[in-house]
């Protein structure tokens, strides 16, 4: 086996993998959302971007396919500490008492695959138009497509808008636990910035989970048209 | 005091165990919660039954050898106590306490409350250790070491094996044990030379035995006896990466 495949299959390696994915994850999720966030600012902001993005053509490529990659190294090591963790304890307490463990911190694995679940779907939804095919056809006067349209239409729906808000919670619980986490996981413990670091996991979660959420919530309540 | 305890019998690790209640009455709250078990084997005993298995030595909380997880927390969950030094006076007349043994696959149960913990052994086996040379014993401040870093490594010394952070961990995981080892040892010069390599081997061993991994809920820090704390995984975890990155 290779030095480098041997450090990954070892539990700490994976552990950093983990946090050195899920930073890029992170920074991925914060510039989505900060590109969502140009709906506010209207169809043409909106549809430029869109555009300018599927402009950039082989280079959207290699964003995708590293994206692609830092998921895919994220989901195999926390299906292995996962399975490991299983295996360490196959027989429970009848009586357990946690102090220190957290809604969030218990449920990662759940959120995670949910998460795993909805990004599935959105894709489905918004890029491959798999489940509304008219979408593809939406173009605005300017000859591009429409994604402003598309995004209005789509929240409308109060079954899909229901299912991205409640992603979106399981996101943020996600991150709450996890960005604190990662912080102890790449050796990073310092008592000056451990309230930091311990803040860090909450309000991220909450920030970025609301931020996605105002766009739904926003159609719904017919602000956005 | 008069108690019901629920503990956990198991003949054999090849057996499957069970629950068995057991009523003791004139416990004395002065009692450790040993000495409450000494007790209640005793009537065991003299009904001609089968005595309660439970580690313990010292019992004045240095060795590691008692365990317990006492209603579903290692030790009674007392701050800085070992199961040895718990009074009886933190329970209650009438308490019905449950009594199980470390549950984990690397520490199987021998019988009763009684586990294996030899697999604590070999992770020391593996990397817990210093080179010492032979010869006339050195000056003892031959070696200037600065004062925080003897705190630290002083901090990190005072685990004594006993296995509740592992027993406590949602992920069954040892990382605890196995960072104060690691970062005791290298916050001093006589721990220099074999210093990446043991952080790789004896975390290589750690996952070879089965333990779990850490996820930081930071349950084994307020479990374990010696309040060791979860700033030696992240020590632990630089050491990981700097010996990776060096190539040791
Ligand atoms: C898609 C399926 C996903 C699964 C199954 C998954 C699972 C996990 C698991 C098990 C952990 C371990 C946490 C711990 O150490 O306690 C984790 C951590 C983390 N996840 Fe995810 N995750 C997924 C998606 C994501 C996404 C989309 C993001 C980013 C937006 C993300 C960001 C993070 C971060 C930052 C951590 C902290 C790493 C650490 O503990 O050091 N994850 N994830
Ligand atoms: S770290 Fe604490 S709980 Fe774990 S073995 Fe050492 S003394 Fe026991
Ligand atoms: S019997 Fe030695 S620490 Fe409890």
């Amino acid at each position: 086996m290779g030095r480098f495949a041997k450090i990954l299959q070892s539990s700490i390696g994976a552990k950093v993998a983990m946090a050195v994915t899920g930073i890029l994850l992170v920074l991925f999720i914060i510039g989505h959302l900060l590109g969502n966030l140009l709906m506010f600012a209207g169809p043409e902001a909106t549809n430029a971007y869109a555009k300018g993005l599927k402009d950039l053509g082989a280079l959207l490529w290699v964003a995708r396919v590293g994206l692609l990659v830092v998921f895919l190294v994220h989901i195999s090591s926390a299906l292995r500490l996962w399975r490991m963790n299983k295996a360490a304890r196959p027989q429970a307490y009848a009586v357990s008492e946690s102090t220190m463990v957290t809604y969030a911190g218990r449920s990662i694995v759940m959120t995670g695959a949910l998460v795993l679940a909805f990004a599935a779907y959105h894709l489905l939804h918004f890029t491959l138009f798999a489940t509304n095919p008219e979408f593809a056809q939406l173009q605005d006067a300017q000859g591009r497509h429409d994604v402003y349209r598309m995004v209005i239409l789509g929240f409308r729906n109060t079954a899909v808008s229901g299912v991205y808000l409640v992603s979106m919670i399981l996101l943020g619980l996600h991150l709450s636990h996890g960005v604190t986490s990662l912080f102890q996981s790449l050796g990073i413990n310092n008592p000056t910035y451990n309230p930091i670091f311990k803040r860090l996991g909450p309000w991220s979660g909450v920030l970025l989970a609301l931020g996605f959420m105002s766009i739904p919530l926003a159609v719904l309540a017919g602000v956005l048209k | 005091m008069d108690l019901t305890l629920r503990v956990w019998r198991q003949k054999d690790g090849q057996s499957t165990g069970r629950f068995e209640s057991y009523q003791v009455s004139g416990i004395i709250p002065d009692m450790s919660f040993l000495e409450m078990l000494d007790v209640t084997n005793e009537r065991l005993i003299m009904e001609g039954k089968d005595p309660i298995a439970f580690d313990h030595d010292c019992r004045e909380g240095i060795c590691g050898m008692c365990s317990l997880v006492i209603n579903g927390r290692a030790h009674g969950g007392f701050d800085g106590t070992t199961t040895c030094q718990l009074h009886m006076r933190k329970f209650n007349d009438g308490d019905t306490i449950t009594i199980e043994p470390w549950r984990a696959s690397a520490f199987p149960v021998i019988r009763d409350l009684v586990v294996d913990r030899t697999s604590f052994d070999r992770i020391i086996q593996a990397g817990g250790f210093i080179s010492a040379n032979t010869g006339g014993a050195p000056d003892g401040n031959a070696v200037p070491i600065p004062k925080p870093d003897a705190d630290a490594a002083m901090d990190a010394a005072a685990c004594i094996g006993c296995g509740a952070c592992a027993a406590s961990c949602p992920n069954g995981s040892a990382m605890l044990f196995v960072a104060a080892k690691v970062s005791h040892l290298a916050h001093l010069p006589q721990g220099m030379p074999e210093r990446g390599q043991r952080v790789l081997d004896m975390v290589a061993r750690m996952d070879e035995e089965g333990f779990g991994n850490c996820t930081n809920h930071a349950e084994c820090e307020a479990m374990c006896p010696k309040d060791i704390s979860i700033s030696h995984i992240a020590k632990m975890n630089r050491e990981f990466i700097r010996a990776t990155v060096r190539g040791d």
